[in-house]
């Protein structure tokens, strides 16, 4: 067990391309983080380089206060779970597991006591004879935790490590394999391009974009005080709506109406620097059907008129889309985020939004409904550079 | 052809196998045919009789009695088995430098290779024996051992690398993360599921090297290094008015014993679908 720091690291490719740039990052001994990010980000390239299985062109890396730069992966002393599981298909599972520790050279009566304590925590102990192609996927993945876990490393690596499951078997393995990592307590760094699992597993997750680090923070924080438009539009499903708007006269001014700027916004926009033209952000759960707001709470938000092009009732909640007329919000932040959602090409003119409304509502498909937002949750970021404006770091 | 679902009904079957017997005594009639030959005695050789009439062991015992065939067999199953041996070996470390590495030159040695396999061997046997006998080489072990080894490298290594090139990459990752040095991870993980690969090729270089008439007829003289196709061609009767066909056909059927018995102790380890379960897709 031991903590692990990237300081300054870089990947720069013989061609010149830079994978990962700059990356700081500190993990504390024993915590769960996560390197989430769209494909491309660089997020496995840094994963490959803590294991050691790519160079470190710049910066230093440490485990346990070390430096490991120039350590070959077996001399790190980490075990990693690779996304597609890569089992050795010649051995039985039992091998498989006992593989790590045969190389060590540690002896049988060890081996086979470490092979079935791990087995037994996994749930594959009446499995320990078969070969893995003889497995199913979730039994694989297990087998292929189990080979990590095996010889108690100092760190865990996981690569993409449910993303081969079906997704009802994700969502079982995210919490088992949550509930190994408290139960081991061994430092895990766990890459994933799924925002969902990494708002659900981290202690901390680390947004990366283009092999830069956005952000870095608990779940619910960069859920709350996203740094820059990608973090924003990336964490959260369904994502952030967002909405061009002018600041003019304390009041901002956008599809939705004439949105007052209440006095938290007003303050933390205050040594931001605004620009005049920005792009507003709003989270799809500070909407709510107006007829279901009461009138104190009422006059704290903005209420508007507008057609409901798709009601989805999910049971707890519905899910209202909105067409509004207007520009949409135009930033290379947002049109990386259309670009991995696959949705840059999906035709559309103008805004779309999304509310979250009660279930209670009585909104219908194809007619117009009032929706009220809450002002002050209001998020303002610059067009240019993408930046929060009203981040509270 | 278990049937899709286990359903095979007995019509279905029965098709099957006529199709089979079918398949098989055609491909197998003219080996039956010698085997039968090499069975009759010389009065009854021309009779057309596919089963012989009288049957008898003497052109086995003719053969084996003669060193000249002893010899030839002797010197056929030597240069056959170091020929495959050295070309397996050379062909597994380049055929696993192309699949797995990046180096310089590696577009221009496959082209190389290719195109020595391309080669008409025809065209390439004067200038051989003019090295050969230059070198000293000529009638010797080493001078088929090298032609063979030359033809059947690109053969091993086109091969061997499409094989390599279906083990998952990552395989070699996780055995590197588990504490593995490369030589490690190349024994314990990657060589023994290249193992089929390596057990086919050794047996397509080997039927290569056994069946090869054209150099080993040019390129030996003597009994030292003459192997059993190019001996076969110099069998004769005991006498010029003998026809040696008998003979012939017991050593043609003596030399495909070898090849079925290699066959058959390297079909069971070449079992397809072993990598199946290493990854998922």
């Amino acid at each position: 067990m031991a903590e692990i720091v990237l300081d300054n690291v870089t990947k720069q490719y013989p061609d010149g391309a830079v994978a990962v740039r700059d990356v700081d990052i500190e993990i504390a001994d024993g915590e769960f983080i996560i390197l989430v990010g769209p494909s491309g980000c660089g997020k496995s390239t840094t994963l490959n380089m803590i294991a050691g299985l790519e160079d470190i062109t710049a910066g230093e890396l440490r485990i346990g206060g070390e430096r490991v730069n120039e350590r070959a992966p077996k001399d790190r002393d980490i075990a990693m779970v690779f996304q597609s599981y890569a089992l050795y298909p010649h051995m039985t599972v039992k091998e498989n597991m006992a593989f790590p520790l045969r190389l060590a050279k540690v002896d049988d009566t060890t081996v086979e006591k470490k092979v079935r304590d791990a087995a037994e925590i996994l749930d594959l102990t009446q499995h320990l004879d078969r070969k893995p192609s003889n497995l199913s996927g979730g039994q694989r993945q297990r087998v292929a935790m189990g080979r990590a876990i095996v010889r108690s490393p100092k760190a865990f690596l996981m690569d993409e490590p449910l993303s081969n499951l079906d997704a009802k078997l994700r969502v079982q393995m995210r919490t088992s394999v949550s509930r190994l990592q408290k139960q081991l307590g061994t430092t895990t760094v766990y890459v994933t391009h799924d925002q969902t699992e990494a708002m659900t597993l981290g202690d901390r997750v680390v947004v990366m974009r283009g092999g830069a680090v956005q952000q870095i923070g608990a779940p619910q924080f960069l859920y709350d005080n996203p740094a820059n438009l990608f973090v924003a539009g990336f964490i959260g499903s369904p994502a952030m709506n967002f909405v061009p708007a002018s600041l003019e006269n304390g009041v901002l001014r956008s599809a939705l109406g004439d949105v007052p700027l209440t006095d938290r916004v007003r303050s933390l926009l205050e040594g931001a620097e605004a620009p005049r033209e920005v792009i507003m952000g709003l989270r799809p759960e500070h909407f709510e059907d107006a007829r279901l707001v009461d009138d104190t709470v009422r006059s704290n938000g903005v209420t508007f008129t507008n057609q409901v092009d798709v009601l989805e009732s999910m049971g707890s909640d519905k899910f209202a889309y909105f067409s509004l007329s207007g520009e949409q919000a135009t930033s290379a932040e947002l049109a990386e985020l259309a670009a991995d959602a696959g949705s840059a090409d999906v035709p559309g003119g103008g805004v779309s939004l999304v509310a979250r409304i009660s279930a209670t509502s009585s909104a219908v498909e194809g007619e117009p409904a009032d929706i009220w937002f809450d002002a002050d949750k209001v998020q303002l970021f610059d067009p240019g550079n993408g930046r929060n404006l009203t981040y509270r770091g | 052809m278990a049937g899709i679902g286990g359903a095979v009904t007995t019509g279905r079957k029965a098709r099957w196998t006529v199709l089979n017997v079918l398949v098989v005594v055609y491909a197998l009639f003219p080996v039956l045919w010698i085997v039968s030959l090499s069975f009759k005695t010389k009065e009854t050789l021309g009779d057309g009789n596919f089963i012989p009439r009288e049957w008898t062991f003497d052109n086995y015992k003719t053969i084996f009695s003669t060193t000249e065939f002893v010899r030839a067999l002797v010197n056929s199953i030597g240069i056959a088995l170091i020929a495959t041996a050295v070309a397996v070996v050379f062909g597994t470390m380049a055929a696993y430098a192309i699949a797995r590495l990046d180096f310089p030159g590696k577009r221009l040695l496959i082209g190389v290779s290719l195109l020595i396999a391309m080669f008409p061997q025809i065209s390439l046997v004067s200038p051989l024996f003019e090295i050969e006998r230059g070198l000293g080489l000529f009638d010797t072990w080493p001078g088929l051992i090298l032609p063979y080894i030359t033809f059947a490298l690109p053969l091993a290594i086109y091969t061997l690398s499409a094989f390599f090139r279906e083990i998952p990459w990552e395989l070699e990752k996780a055995a590197k993360m588990d504490g593995a040095t490369p030589g490690q991870a190349f024994r314990r993980v990657i060589a023994p599921l290249a193992a089929p690969g390596v057990f086919t090729t050794a047996i397509l270089v080997f039927i290569f090297c056994w069946n090869d008439f054209l150099f080993a007829i040019s390129l030996t003289s003597t009994e030292a290094s003459r192997t059993v196709p190019v001996a076969l061609s110099f069998f004769t009767g005991s006498s010029q008015f003998e026809d040696p066909t008998g003979s012939i056909a017991a050593a043609a059927v003596v030399i495909t014993i070898p090849i079925i018995l290699f066959v058959l102790f390297f079909q069971r380890r070449i079992v397809a679908g072993l990598t199946s379960g290493a990854v998922k897709g």
